[in-house]
């Protein structure tokens, strides 16, 4: 008689070393696990939970200034170098990983209204309330020498604001017109000027790099080429814009931070309609940055907050706040898009996570495996009520938290009002406008 | 006119005369026009006469001399002679009409009659503003080609940042050896011997093999050798499966028939040998004979084996047992005879060695089915036939062929991983299925349930081929459409519907505790209102509700109040006896109505039911003790009152009912609140049915439900970037588009437009 054995494979259960983790067979048939969506549903849960428990966002303060941060700049080269100016007219070079400061220059008499590094890293622009660009070595002078910049401009008009070029030695100036300056020379060589009012901001595209974007104290942002030195077209809104910043990964988009309280979205080759309007500020947003992903960006605002916006939702995902920090100034994302810094009035910069509950250092392989399960089951599951509650979660400063309630109130009494003229005025007379297009006062050729 | 205008001005060039004139009338065929022009008034002759006569001549310039005093007098002494006369250009082209050589000339003059007067310039700011359209057209054509990029990058299943590929490609040899150069003598003799022996030091760089090896490569070749190889599994298949087949068959004539025809073969094969190659008939022998002692040796034939045994006992009732029996002793006695004649062990080896003769294939599988492990034999011999294969094709191709086609079962375990993901979906889909089928008709029989679900699961894979076939369409219309700007494509969300993506307070909440106390606060209120709503309007609906009902639920119970029938109202006024008799037919019916339903009570009955729904819905107690855990158990003996009290879960008590108040309506309760709180309410935005959110949500990701490389798919980030790695922004490089060769600053250097702005500056600075 012939004895039927069950045998298996040893490929399947011996483990080839002893540091290996043992084997474990597992029936996959969906028949033998019946509760696997409730259970998925409180991993969710739970993930959401400790995300919001470890939602620790601030790293560090750098202190050091005696008056405002007033512009903030990334190395392009080093991610722990950064520079700040300040409204004294004194510029700090920081190291990160440090936290200290590593150098300090009185640049300017008066505010340092703008600074930007060379594509290089050898060497930065600063400009300044005393009608002057100057020129800077990234690294400290020798033993002896004097700290001096390596090239002065004396302008006839303020500069409110400095841009240098991707790729080539030239840098944008803006003030009462726009300028572009060859580095060797001291005349601009070319000055691209469109409305009388005093420009705040300019920006090189990062991309098609010949392409500039400014906004005017007259409510609008010009697109300029500086190739046929030409400016390209004028979009106007309801009030002015702050600064605007390019998209790194997406050519044609840019973002306007605005003093309405809004940030808008823009495709430059049709201005007529933003692509998203961005709300969840309650005062002028001052600054803005993108992400190096191109995924989001983060807004300084006057509300002494700052926020973190996914670039296709018009709400914010996050919101950080201290007690002591004031109206944010500027703010900036680092080119790994791991950290946001942000310079504020009173005297600091910060230095935030990026993302709220991130672990920071060296993760292990099954660490990072169930990071990304928790975070797919949180994307998952986000829908459901009482995990997307808890994810929704944020502490606000009451200052910030009555001002929305009035915000809503008033926001809601405004569509009362409308809705009523609607409903008693002739069919067709009072249209409805999306919220795009109530931004947008006129586009210029 | 012209003419004479040009002479003027040839009279004020002193130096250059000569030569103009000598060209003049080819370059000026207009002239030459004129020369021939002799029809016409005799005064004009003549003038034209006149002039002729002055082109040619060095004094070209007669003065005219002036009779008498003129009006006006020119500074060039021109005359005013027949001023009062135009001369205009059809008086001129009049004569030209019949000569055909001058229609080119007709022509020009007509074109120059034709132009009109230059229009002004434009103002400069419309010149700036046509200027600006023209540039901003010409940028958003060029940025347009970011389009597909930016689509591609949104839609992408996964980014990794940085973007740029790192270049690992190693540089060849070749390049790396153009660089270095034989300095040391003992490099340069190595040199010289290779070059003498021509190897080849810089450009082609293969030897033979290597390039027989390059073309073996070749993905026909790799087809054909694929096929070949299909085929020979297939065929080994075949035979496999034949000869197990064969070994199946019970049947004793056809075995023996087998044997018979076999050992018949065999030895005619073995005399066709013998007359062809009688060396290798006598070897052949000798197994035969060797084959014989084995068995003689093995003592098979003894009546010793369990076989023997039994038969042994059977063989007093069983005539075939008998035979059998005898059989083996029979054989037995051949076997232990010594034998000298060559033909009979020839004969008996002949039946022994079938079994050798048959081919490895089936020994093979008998092996497999007969080993202790299967695995462990099957893999032994999957080695042993992949050697034989080997060692058959002796072409260069081979080893790259079956590096191919391990890749190939590489792609092959991906590919059923996804069979498997796709098999254990349509389960669960079939398994919710067959549940609904379950609460719907209890009672089925397992077959028809089987052959449902086998219906079902053909209809849904049909219908998911259908779906993937709409899809690809889908997309390709979208692809299409994909062209416009992404602007227009971007669905238009409602703004101000949207909620804010987060809640935001002026509390902290830190622990897990709080949030988890957050969670549940969402789901209170939606609990408790519609409860208190409901009670505050009846209230402010009827004031004297609170009072009035608070008294009367002293007094009467709504049940009895129910149950008690109501006396029926007769009208006291009923004057016409026509109505009378009316209402003695209602009484009637009424009457008979009463009698058909005497027994039933149809009110009781719906009260009835409407507490077992209230029992029904309400939620369980569970009861957790187990008999004779820790203590005696038995037949009749409980678990004590204290272990019952201590593992009975009481299921915690819902909110009250709605039809509470209610007496004579059942409000179903069907849709469960606890449950309710922890589920989606409204689709969310991106699904367009419930079917696909519900789809989402069923299929697990985890690495309980999954097999690995399943789980590290599902759970791919969609964005992934590394710490310390700066990101640069995207380039044209990147994607591979051409970036402009010229710097953005030189062009704008050699941009004219600029330039002149720049000199302008200049002249400015400088005045200054």
């Amino acid at each position: 008689m012939k004895v039927k054995m069950l045998s298996r494979n040893p490929d399947d259960y011996v483990r080839e070393t002893k540091l290996d983790i043992q084997r474990v067979p597992r029936n996959y048939d969906p028949t033998l696990h019946p509760f696997e969506v409730p259970r998925e549903y409180v991993r969710a849960l739970n993930a959401t939970k400790l995300e919001r428990v470890f939602a620790k966002p601030f790293l560090a303060s750098l202190d050091g200034h005696r008056d405002g941060v007033n512009c903030l700049a990334k190395h392009p080269k080093s991610l722990t170098t950064v520079l700040s100016g300040a409204c004294d007219g004194e510029v700090k070079i920081w190291n990160l990983t440090k936290r200290k400061c590593v150098r300090t220059i009185q640049a300017h008499e008066g505010f340092v209204r703008g600074i930007c590094t060379r594509f290089c890293g050898t060497s930065f622009f600063t400009v300044g309330d005393d009608k002057t660009v100057k020129q800077w070595k990234m690294d400290g002078p020798g033993y002896g020498e004097e700290e001096e910049p390596l090239h002065t401009i004396l302008g006839k008009t303020v500069y409110t604001g400095i841009d240098h070029h991707w790729k080539d030695p030239a840098f944008a100036t803006c003030g009462q017109q726009v300028d572009i300056w060859d580095e060797q020379r001291t005349n601009p060589i070319c000055s691209m000027n469109w409305g009388f009012d005093s420009i705040s901001s300019v920006k090189f595209n990062p991309i098609e790099t010949y392409l500039l974007g400014s906004c005017a104290s007259d409510r609008n942002i010009v697109l300029y080429d500086m190739r046929q030195a030409t400016p390209l077209k004028k979009v106007v809104l309801d009030m002015r814009t702050n600064t605007i910043c390019w998209n790194p990964m997406e050519a044609f988009h840019f973002t306007a931070a605005n003093e309405d309280y809004n940030l808008y979205t823009f495709d430059m080759r049709a201005l007529d309609i933003p692509v998203m309007v961005h709300m969840d500020h309650v005062s002028a947003v001052l600054d803005v940055d993108y992400s190096p992903t191109g995924k989001e960006f983060v807004s300084a605002s006057f509300d002494k907050s700052i926020r973190i916006f996914p670039v296709d939702k018009s709400r914010s995902r996050e919101v950080y706040h201290t007690k002591r920090m004031q109206h944010v100034i500027c703010v900036k994302w680092t080119s790994d898009s791991k950290y946001i810094m942000c310079g504020s009035d009173e005297m600091n910069i910060r230095l935030w996570k990026a993302n709220a509950s991130e672990k920071l250092g060296v993760l292990t392989s099954r660490e990072k495996a169930a990071n990304d399960y928790n975070q797919k089951l949180k994307e998952k599951f986000q829908y459901h009520p009482h995990v997307k509650r808890i994810a929704r979660h944020r502490h606000l400063p009451k200052s910030i938290y009555s001002q929305i309630q009035e915000q809503r109130v008033m926001k809601e009494a405004r569509r009362r009002k409308e809705m009523n003229r609607r409903k008693h005025s002739k069919p067709g007379s009072v249209p409805i406008v999306s919220e795009r297009k109530k931004h947008v006062v006129a586009v210029v050729k | 006119m012209m003419n004479t205008t040009k002479a003027a001005k040839g009279s004020l060039l002193a130096l250059s005369q000569q030569e103009e004139l000598v060209d003049l009338p080819t370059n000026y065929p207009l002239s030459a026009s004129e020369d021939e022009g002799d029809s016409d008034g005799e005064r004009k002759h003549q003038k034209l006469l006149e002039a002729i006569g002055s082109l040619d001549g060095k004094n070209r310039w007669k003065l005219p001399e002036r009779s008498e005093a003129s009006l006006k007098v020119s500074e060039f002494n021109v005359s005013c002679e027949g001023s009062g006369e135009k001369l205009a250009l059809s008086d001129l082209l009049g004569p030209a009409k019949p000569s055909p050589s001058l229609a080119a000339v007709k022509k020009q003059l007509s074109r120059v009659k034709s132009k009109k007067t230059l229009e002004l310039p434009l103002n400069k700011a419309e010149v700036d503003q046509i200027h600006r359209e023209v540039a901003f057209s010409k940028t958003s054509q060029t940025l347009s080609k970011w389009d597909s990029v930016v689509q591609k990058n949104r839609e992408a299943e996964q980014l990794v940042f940085p973007m740029g590929k790192e270049s690992s490609s190693f540089a060849p040899i070749e390049h790396v050896f153009s660089d270095w150069k034989a300095r040391t003598p003992l490099e340069q003799e190595v040199f010289n011997l290779l070059h003498k022996n021509k190897q080849p030091v810089t450009d082609p760089l293969l030897t033979p093999v290597e390039k027989a090896s390059l073309r073996a490569m070749s993905l026909e070749e790799a087809k054909i050798r694929r096929a070949e190889l299909q085929r020979a599994r297939a065929l080994q298949s075949y035979y496999e499966a034949r000869a197990r087949r064969m070994k199946k068959i019970k049947s004793k004539k056809y075995h023996k028939i087998v044997k018979k025809g076999k050992a018949k073969k065999a030895i005619k094969d073995f005399e066709q040998l013998r007359k062809v190659d009688p060396n290798a008939a006598l070897e052949e022998l000798e197994k035969i004979e060797k084959a014989r002692m084995m068995e003689r040796m093995s003592l098979k034939h003894q009546n010793s084996g369990k076989w023997a045994k039994s038969k042994a006992i059977m063989a007093k009732y069983d005539l075939e047992a008998r035979q059998a029996m005898q059989e083996q002793l029979a054989k037995n006695k051949e076997l232990t005879q010594k034998l000298q004649v060559v033909s009979e062990s020839e004969e008996e080896g002949g039946a022994d060695e079938e079994e050798a003769l048959v081919p490895d294939v089936v020994n093979e599988v008998q092996m497999n089915s007969d080993g202790a492990n299967p695995w462990m034999l099957r893999s032994c011999n999957r080695d042993a036939k992949e050697d034989e294969i080997q060692a058959d094709s002796e072409e260069p191709s081979e080893p790259v062929v079956h590096e191919i086609s391990e890749n190939e079962g590489n792609e092959k375990s991906v590919e059923e991983e996804d069979v498997l993901l796709k098999e254990f979906e349509e389960r669960r889909s079939l398994r919710k299925r067959s549940k609904c089928n379950q609460n719907a008709e209890p009672v089925s029989g397992q077959e028809t349930k089987d052959s449902t679900s086998k219906e079902v699961l053909s209809e849904l894979r049909a219908l998911s081929k259908k779906l993937s076939e709409e899809n690809h369409l889908s997309k390709k219309q979208k692809e299409s459409s994909a062209k416009t700007v992404l602007l227009v494509q971007e669905e238009e969300p409602a703004l101000e519907e949207e909620e804010p993506l987060l809640l935001q307070r002026p509390e902290r909440i830190q622990t897990m505790e709080k949030l988890e106390e957050l969670g549940n606060e969402d789901c209170l209120p939606s609990k408790e209102p519609p409860r208190a709503a409901v009670e505050g309007e009846q209230m402010r609906r009827n004031p004297q509700y609170q009072l009035k009902g608070k008294k009367k639920e002293q007094m009467i119970s709504l049940q009895n109040l129910l149950t008690s029938r109501t006396p029926s109202v007769t009208s006291l006024a009923v004057p016409t006896t026509v109505e009378e008799l009316e209402d003695e037919v209602e009484r009637e019916q009424k009457q008979m109505i009463k009698e058909a339903f005497a027994g039933d009570d149809v009110i009781k009955e719906f009260l009835k039911e409407k507490r077992e729904a209230i029992q029904a819905s309400k939620p369980k107690d569970m009861d957790l003790t187990l008999p004779g855990w820790g203590e005696w158990g038995g037949m009749d003996l409980k678990p004590s009152a204290k272990k019952r009290r201590r593992f009975l879960i009481k299921a915690p008590e819902g909110p009250p009912r709605k039809d509470k108040n209610l007496p004579n309506v059942i409000i179903s309760e069907k849709r469960n609140i606890q449950a309710a709180a922890h589920q989606v309410r409204v689709l969310p935005y991106p699904f367009t049915h419930h079917q696909q959110f519900e789809r989402t949500i069923q299929n697990p990701i985890g690495s309980t439900w999954n097999t690995q490389r399943a789980f590290q798919k599902l759970t791919a980030p969609k964005v992934v970037t590394k710490a310390g790695h700066i990101i640069k922004p995207i380039k044209a490089e990147d994607v591979g588009y051409r970036s402009s060769p010229r710097s953005d600053l030189s062009v704008m250097q050699n941009n004219p437009k600029r330039h002149s702005k720049h000199q302008k500056q200049l002249k400015k600075s400088s005045m200054d």
